[in-house]
């Protein structure tokens, strides 16, 4: 565990203003050279209760939380204190003080609002014997009395970085200037005020022998701080979607705001609609007539679209669906990460379902995967779903600029226009063969927008005819649906052939052992992997995003190439290792588990120890927190 | 050169351009009202001036739900219940098409309720035409959400212990700018108030009473029906919320007693429909959005743009 990083923790009451303080902090750590990566734990609940966010800044690649933190700002529960909520809440204002503490590391700062915790509640909790024991530096301070006196009472957030800034030896540049960009006249004169009085107060009135630091680093191209949801909402607008319908839903509610906010801009449409069903419906209904759409949500309200998806895929109308996943069954825990929708989303809706899955692993691949869900969903007719999850929807890291600069792409894919149209084959009608299989490629029957010339006919989630008649003729049956499945082999074979893998690979190649993942477990697997190596072990490991069509190729060389395999994803019934089976059809006692469902990520040290106990056949069990399902056989 | 050229092309147009070819001949029973609806609807679209081409009709599952298997516009047959939200988005996306949405009283009162009563409140420019033959046709013989009380079928052998949804009535609450009911039974009226709603710039709803003679023997459709429009008995003001409220609650309690009246109730002429609504407070662009993709002059902003507030 390298002191050479800063892991800050700033606790609070939800509603407490953490969220913005922490972005705004975590970039001015990335304008001051760092790698940044953010952690977001809240409880489902809109104000009060602890809430924390962590950020992890470095001179190196950070890819995912740290194991544990060595700097907590605690601001107290405002919330809980407040005279009128009190009977409601309780007295929780201690708690972003000691519910944080298990996870400090030694050595690690400690800042407290005295102005909100009381001194008796403090000694309640032992904190001068636990500082003791674990040589804790800790430093009350009043924030809160700070923020008033200069300001109003909310600022104390200020009075916390300025503490910060202080404590960690930084620069207060980047701070006042970010808060500039965000506020202006007298309330921004106040928070310089608190800033600086906050600053000073430490560096003038309290000696400090810790040895802890902000770390300093430098990048060489300019450097933007996103989260998952803004990469996905980005990578739509950059696909050329300009339909979004939605019903609220934590987390998927994060993209679906930022394309309702800027769509009006850039001339698309958002809709807030009654219920899943009908904001699938909707993506379904735009795209027929001739606009990139997309729709999305979490477990619960997905299950409701797979009506719309199906009808969707019967009809070869091209969509985006994203689902973010939090931990289910049912409403299961709505602030909390999970990976265990992979099932559902795969497999719901009924019939032989075609449709794309991408999972992306990080803030990059979740762009890019988009994205790429889009120019196949329009190119090859049929759904693309991006699944991904409340971690991965909410974490921040910076990201490179450039990366960014890319040009639209908002073509209508295998779509005629009306030129083409009056060369394409109709029946003796003058309707338009849009579901032609004669002549289809890859299994695509080109199609056409409603209102064209010469492109007449029926959609229908019915079986039907080239032109769209409900047919239960055998052959015709059987014609159309070996085309549309035709589709899916035709898109792993361009994947394979004419795309970069989406495949993120780690570790050295020749590597004995393997780590499977998929998703935002990435970030955690990437760390481990890393550590594993320094500690003597040989291990590379493989995170998938093709989950349909399946990476069978790439997958089957990683497995073969390892004498064994652990695959590690956070849900309670190992649901992509029982995909690489179902799919691959082997490797069945090649592979063992590493699982955790606590609602919690994956730390890198729990990987690290999970492959020890797995793999290594060291003779120990790993924490409570995670849990081992052995190879079948085993 | 518009990417479009079917819409708004003014000429001639024929009946008979709205019948397929050879295939596919109606499945519907002999003597099923569902033909009422499709000949009137092919009648009204020539007289409104809108080609085959610019139609988009869409319907959902049931007896129904094939309207538009049998009547040759674009079209799309979508699932149970949802046919108005594939309709309101097809619109929102080209406002220029002429949208109609079409299915049973199971498919638009029962399982696409909640639907129903939101495309309402929000005033889409469609028009929705429900096939109310207070029956599950397809299904072969279900109570519907419109069958009387008492109603006996294999699924409420007892006799149905619910009282019958008000479609008029829910439409007129729910916000519809135009709400009417018409029979099969009555083709000439049936044909002017398609064409009305048509026409009409919002939310356009036709209880279309429809006999299915082959699961409900009994049904009400059969005994002669009273023109509320061309009656001295029932003089109200269609611009008149609270007269068509109180007509609408008359009609919906004496249907189901022998009597069948049908007519317009409801005509709000003032009332900005949806697009319109939306676009007031800028959300809505000016171009149809579905033109744009054929548009090569088109500018497309990029994410990249926005960065700044991320650096
Ligand atoms: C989700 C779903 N549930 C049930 C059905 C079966 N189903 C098909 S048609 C229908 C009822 C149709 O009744 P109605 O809308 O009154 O139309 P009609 O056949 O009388 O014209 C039902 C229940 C279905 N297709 N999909
Ligand atoms: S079952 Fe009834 S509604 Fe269906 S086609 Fe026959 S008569 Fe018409």
């Amino acid at each position: 565990m390298s002191d050479d990083e800063l892991i800050w923790r700033i606790a609070g009451g939800s509603g407490d203003g953490i969220d913005s303080t922490s972005q705004n902090f975590a970039k001015a750590l990335m304008r001051s050279g760092l790698d940044v990566f953010t952690h977001r734990h809240y409880p489902s609940r809109i104000r009060g209760g602890h809430t924390y966010v962590e950020i992890r800044a470095a001179d190196r690649e950070v890819q995912s939380r740290g194991d544990g933190y060595n700097f907590l700002l605690s601001l107290g529960d405002s919330f809980a204190r407040n005279p009128q909520e009190e009977a409601y809440y309780g007295n929780e204002e201690i708690k972003p003080l000691s519910e944080n503490l298990d996870e400090l590391r030694e050595g690690g700062i400690i800042v407290y609002d005295e102005g909100l915790i009381d001194e008796e509640d403090v000694e309640a909790i032992n904190l001068e014997e636990r500082a003791e024991e674990n040589d804790w530096h800790v430093f009350p301070m009043d924030l809160r009395g700070l923020a008033k006196e200069h300001g109003r009472e909310v600022m104390r957030n200020t009075a916390g970085v300025g503490v910060t800034a202080a404590l960690l030896d930084m620069e207060l540049e980047h701070i006042e200037d970010l808060m500039s960009d965000a506020m202006g006249g007298e309330i921004l004169e106040a928070n310089l005020e608190i800033l600086h009085e906050a600053y000073d107060t430490v560096n003038e009135e309290y000696d400090f022998e810790h040895d802890l630091r902000a770390p300093e680093g430098s990048h060489d191209t300019e450097q933007a701080l996103l989260s998952g949801s803004n990469a996905i909402a980005y990578a739509a607008i950059d696909a050329g979607c300009r339909f979004i319908a939605g019903y609220p839903m934590t987390p998927w509610t994060d993209v679906f705001t930022i394309l309702s906010q800027n769509f009006p801009d850039m001339g698309g449409v958002s809709e807030q609609v009654e219920d899943e069903i009908a904001a699938a419906a909707l993506a379904v209904g735009a795209s027929h007539a001739g606009v990139k759409a997309m729709s999305g949500s979490s477990g619960g309200g997905f299950a409701l679209m797979s009506e719309p998806l199906g009808l969707a895929e019967m009809t070869e109308t091209p969509v985006v669906l994203v689902e973010s996943m939090r931990a289910g069954p049912s409403t299961g825990m709505p602030t909390k990460p999970e990976q265990a929708d992979l099932e559902h989303v795969l497999y719901t809706s009924q019939g032989d379902s075609q449709r794309v899955v991408f999972a992306p692993g990080n803030i990059e691949e979740a762009y890019e995967q988009t994205r790429l869900a889009f120019d196949i969903a329009w190119d090859y007719q049929i759904p693309a779903i991006v699944i991904y999850d409340q971690k991965l929807s909410g974490e921040n890291e910076n990201v490179d600029v450039e990366f960014f600069d890319r040009e639209p792409s908002p073509d209508l894919g295998s779509t005629l226009t009306e030129d083409e149209l009056a060369e394409a084959a109709h029946d003796n009608s003058g309707k338009f063969k849009r579901f032609n299989y004669d002549d289809a490629e890859n299994g695509v029957a080109p199609r056409s927008i409603p209102g064209q010339k010469g492109g007449r006919y029926l959609a229908t989630g019915n079986e039907h005819s080239p032109v769209g008649h409900i047919s239960e003729d055998p052959d015709n049956r059987v014609a159309q649906m070996e085309r549309r499945i035709e589709k899916l082999e035709s898109i792993r074979a361009e994947l394979d052939e004419e795309r970069d893998s989406t495949q993120t690979y780690f570790g050295p190649e020749d590597a004995d052992y393997g780590i499977v993942t998929w998703g935002s477990s990435q970030g955690a697997v990437a760390e481990a992997i890393e550590r594993l190596n320094e500690n003597g072990h040989s291990v590379k490991g493989i995170s998938v995003s093709d989950m349909m069509p399946f990476a069978e190729r790439e997958v089957t060389e990683f497995l073969e190439s390892v004498d064994e395999a652990m695959v590690v994803e956070m849900n309670a019934t190992a649901q992509f290792r029982g995909l690489i089976q179902k799919e691959l059809g082997r490797f069945g006692d090649k592979m063992t588990s590493l699982l955790k469902f606590n609602g919690n990520p994956f730390e890198p040290a729990e990987i690290v120890e999970g492959y020890e106990v797995n793999l290594a056949d060291e003779d120990r069990q790993p924490t409570a927190q995670v849990r081992i399902e052995p190879a079948a056989g085993d | 050169m518009s990417a479009f050229n079917a819409i708004g092309e003014e000429r001639e147009i024929d009946r008979d351009e709205y019948t397929p070819g050879v295939e596919p001949q109606p499945t519907w029973c002999p003597g099923c009202g569902d033909f009422g609806v499709l000949k009137s609807l092919k009648q009204a679209l020539p007289e409104v001036g809108k080609t085959p081409e610019e139609v988009l009709t869409v319907t959902g599952i049931g007896c129904s739900g094939k309207l538009n298997s049998y009547l040759d516009t674009y079209g799309f047959h979508t699932i149970h219940g949802r046919s108005l939200p594939v309709a309101r988005a097809a619109k929102l996306a080209n406002p220029e098409l002429e949208v109609i949405a079409a299915g049973g009283d199971g498919d638009g009162y029962g399982i696409g309720g909640n639907h129903f009563i939101h495309t309402a409140r929000e005033n889409h420019d469609i028009t929705y035409i429900v096939f109310n033959n207070e029956i599950f046709g397809l299904t072969k013989g279900q109570t519907s959400p419109t069958s009387p009380k008492g109603h006996k079928s294999k699924t409420q052998p007892s006799g149905s212990a619910k009282t019958p949804l008000r479609p008029l009535s829910t439409s007129l609450n729910a916000g519809a700018s135009y709400v009417a009911r018409t029979a099969a039974v009555n083709p000439n009226q049936a044909k002017e108030i398609i064409k009305e709603a048509i026409e009409h710039d919002g939310f356009a709803h036709i209880d279309f009473l429809t006999q299915c003679p082959t699961w409900n023997k009994d049904a009400r459709q059969y005994v002669p029906y009273i023109d509320v429009q061309e009656s001295d008995d029932y003089d109200f003001d269609v611009h008149d919320r609270a007269e068509a409220a109180e007509m609408m609650r008359e009609t919906e309690d004496v249907l189901n007693e022998g009597t069948v009246l049908t007519g317009r109730y409801y005509v709000e002429d003032d009332r900005p429909s949806y697009s319109q609504e939306k676009h007031a407070v800028g959300e809505m662009p000016d171009q149809p959005l579905a033109e744009r993709y054929f548009d090569d002059d088109a500018e497309w902003e990029r994410s990249y743009d926005l960065l700044e507030r991320h650096t």
